[in-house]
């Protein structure tokens, strides 16, 4: 422990491996070079099976007429050729025109769920950057939405989005009077806002913890020169807080978009296997054409097209951050 | 991790990070905001916890705010409703056996990725990461088939058992874990592992005597958010569950599908189930905020 460290980010100066300094019982160079390969050997094969080779026949099984009766055999089912990109982007037939309503739900609510879960958890983590009478309790207390289960979470707020005995009309309509009906949440258009929320209450934690991680690591110095030249609060807000924050926020964003965007199991427990049109994310909309109708084929190719517009909008939105600036070592 | 936890204390050095002392409209603002939004947090936490103590016609009618009587039927009630106890054991080992072999799997990983130069490094954790980036629904149609198929021509039984959702789940949990641990051994000194190595330990002695108790909090850190990951999963373990392999995600539905929905009992379970998580995350918290800083805020 008396040693010094390197400093931080070694992790690109190569050529020093532990193995080198072994001395009389060097082992031979080919155990030195496989052992690597060896050690990353389980995570390769399991990553090959679990997500590479089922990309590969996903994509493939997108050129195929998989309907029920060829699911025990996948191979027999024919090729359909580009049939079923068609189908899924023919906007003017019921699959197209579906599938193009529930990517603009989901781009919609997606870009209004990572706004307000950003807003929220750095508004939090910034509120709670001082020390104060009860900021351990509070921390602990925003961190419980991450740690709950997601089902459970969603199920607590399903039963509050009740038509009858649910909290939310009894607070709006009978404890409030804002409204003449109580409403109903989980059907029809109001069903986007409920997602919404839920969302957001299930999200907003994690920006709060990348934040607060992220506010840990600038030098305090750099407030308090703020400080010396007479900068308010709000200004040091400005121009050095957010600033310092920005390579962990393009990070921050990007994983909340991701993950919001593909989420299945809020709308999944929320509403159940058919998601009203109002919020029909994209994964349920997926899930709910391959297996409620069992054509995996369409199910396949829409989920192709799901995941080169995220590669598309993933890769624009890297360069279009990281412009301007040294590339980070992710 | 932090560069500026070494820096040397001046005398200038608060213990409040803003040496100055923060406007009266500052200190208002942040108790409106933190009051409004503890009050967001907590209120299904309230529901779940008051419903779950009310008896059955409190939680079918209006909604009520206190209970009419304090009832601890449904917590009796919930294991015989559904087989909610067969559920509780499914998920405990799908998510227990996920996460130790995650965990081990990404230890090996993350440390020859962190120690050792080879050529397909940056390939490897470039796929690894950007299989974050996949919608899990891209996954599910063609594992469902392989899994079956696996099924069919070994007879080994993948899909609806148990060791077909415990490979599906460590592999979710994979690619953030060694992304967490690369960035966790990074920041344990090289200088300590060439020491063990110098003393006569093997590569893999370095590993586990030195790298892994050097790096215990990274290491926690993974294993609960694996953890996390395997217990709440749903959208797997709809599909690739049955009878006797359901676990929790999916069998706490089972008390809605029946005529009456015994909301108490719903709410008795949520909360049963959240018990094992919530407490473990809330005791390891600081391992995991500590993680997270090392590992995704480079």
């Amino acid at each position: 422990m008396t040693t010094t460290a390197p400093p931080a980010g070694t992790r690109s100066v190569p050529e020093h491996s532990p193995g080198e300094a072994r001395g009389p019982r060097r082992p031979g160079r080919i155990r030195r070079i496989g052992l690597p390969y060896l050690l990353l050997l389980p995570a390769l094969l399991l990553e090959l099976l679990v997500h590479l080779v089922p990309m590969v026949i996903g994509v493939a099984m997108s050129f195929k007429e998989l309907t029920q009766f060829y699911i025990r055999d996948w191979g027999t089912a024919p090729w359909s050729g580009t049939g079923n990109y068609r189908l899924a982007v023919d906007f003017h037939g019921a699959v197209g025109e579906a599938l193009l309503h529930s990517f603009l739900v989901t781009v919609v609510f997606t870009l209004l769920s990572v706004s307000l879960c950003w807003l929220i958890g750095t508004a939090a983590a910034l509120y709670l950057q001082d020390n104060f009478r009860g900021r351990g309790v509070l921390r602990t207390i925003f961190l419980v939405p991450y740690a709950l289960p997601v089902y459970a979470a969603v199920i607590t707020w399903a039963f509050m989005f009740q038509h009858d005995n649910g909290l939310v009309n009894h607070v709006l309509h009978d404890q409030l009077h804002l409204t003449d009906e109580p409403s109903f949440w989980l059907i029809g258009d109001n069903s986007f806002y409920a997602l919404l929320i839920v969302s957001v209450w299930k999200g907003w934690p994690f920006a709060f913890l990348i934040v607060m991680a992220g506010l840990q690591n600038i030098p305090k110095e750099l407030y308090e020169a703020a400080a010396l030249d007479g900068a308010g609060m709000l200004q040091q807000i400005r121009r050095i807080t957010l600033p310092s924050l920005r390579p962990v926020n393009q990070v921050l964003v990007l994983v909340l978009f991701l993950w919001t965007f593909n989420d299945f199991n809020t709308p999944y427990v929320l509403f159940g296997k058919s998601a009203p049109a109002a919020a029909d994310l994209i994964s349920i909309h997926i899930y709910q054409s391959s297996f409620v109708t069992w054509n995996f084929g369409t199910g396949s190719a829409m989920s192709v097209l799901l995941l080169l517009f995220l590669l598309i909008v993933t890769g624009g939105y890297l360069l279009l951050t990281s412009r301007g600036r040294k590339t980070p070592d992710v | 991790m932090s560069s500026t936890a070494e820096a040397p204390r001046t005398s200038r050095r608060h213990p409040a990070p803003s040496p100055m002392a923060p406007p009266r409209s500052f200190l208002w603002s942040r108790r409106l905001f933190l009051t409004l939004l503890t009050g967001f947090v907590l209120l299904p936490v309230y529901v779940m916890v008051s419903s779950s103590l009310k008896p059955l016609q409190d939680v079918s009618g209006k909604f009520r705010w206190l209970p009419s009587g304090l009832t601890i039927r449904p917590y009796i009630d919930i294991w015989s409703t559904v087989p909610l106890a067969r559920y509780f054991v499914n998920s405990l080992i799908v998510a227990g056996t996920a996460t130790v072999c995650s965990v081990v799997i990404a230890v090996f990983a993350a440390y020859a990725v962190s120690r050792y130069s080879f050529r397909g490094k940056r390939v490897f954790t470039v796929t690894v990461l950007s299989t974050q980036m996949f919608p899990g629904i891209l996954f599910l149609l063609p594992l469902f088939l392989i899994y079956v198929n696996i099924g069919n021509a070994t007879g080994v039984a993948l899909f609806g058992s148990r060791g077909g959702l415990i490979l599906t789940y460590l592999t979710f949990s994979l690619p953030f874990s060694i992304w967490m641990l690369i960035g966790y051994f990074d920041s344990v000194p090289r200088d300590l592992d060439e020491a063990a190595l110098v003393d006569g330990c093997g590569p893999l002695g370095a590993l586990f005597r030195v790298v892994v108790p050097a790096a215990m909090p990274g290491i926690v850190a993974v294993a609960v958010y694996a953890f996390m990951t395997a217990w709440g999963e749903v959208l797997f373990a709809s599909v690739m569950t049955n009878d006797n392999t359901r676990t929790l995600a999916v069998g706490l539905q089972g008390y809605s599908t029946l005529n009456d929905v015994y909301w108490n009992q719903i709410m008795a379970a949520s909360l049963v189930v959240s018990v094992p998580v919530v407490a473990g995350f809330l005791l390891l918290q600081r391992y995991l905020v500590a993680g997270l800083t090392a590992g995704a805020v480079k």
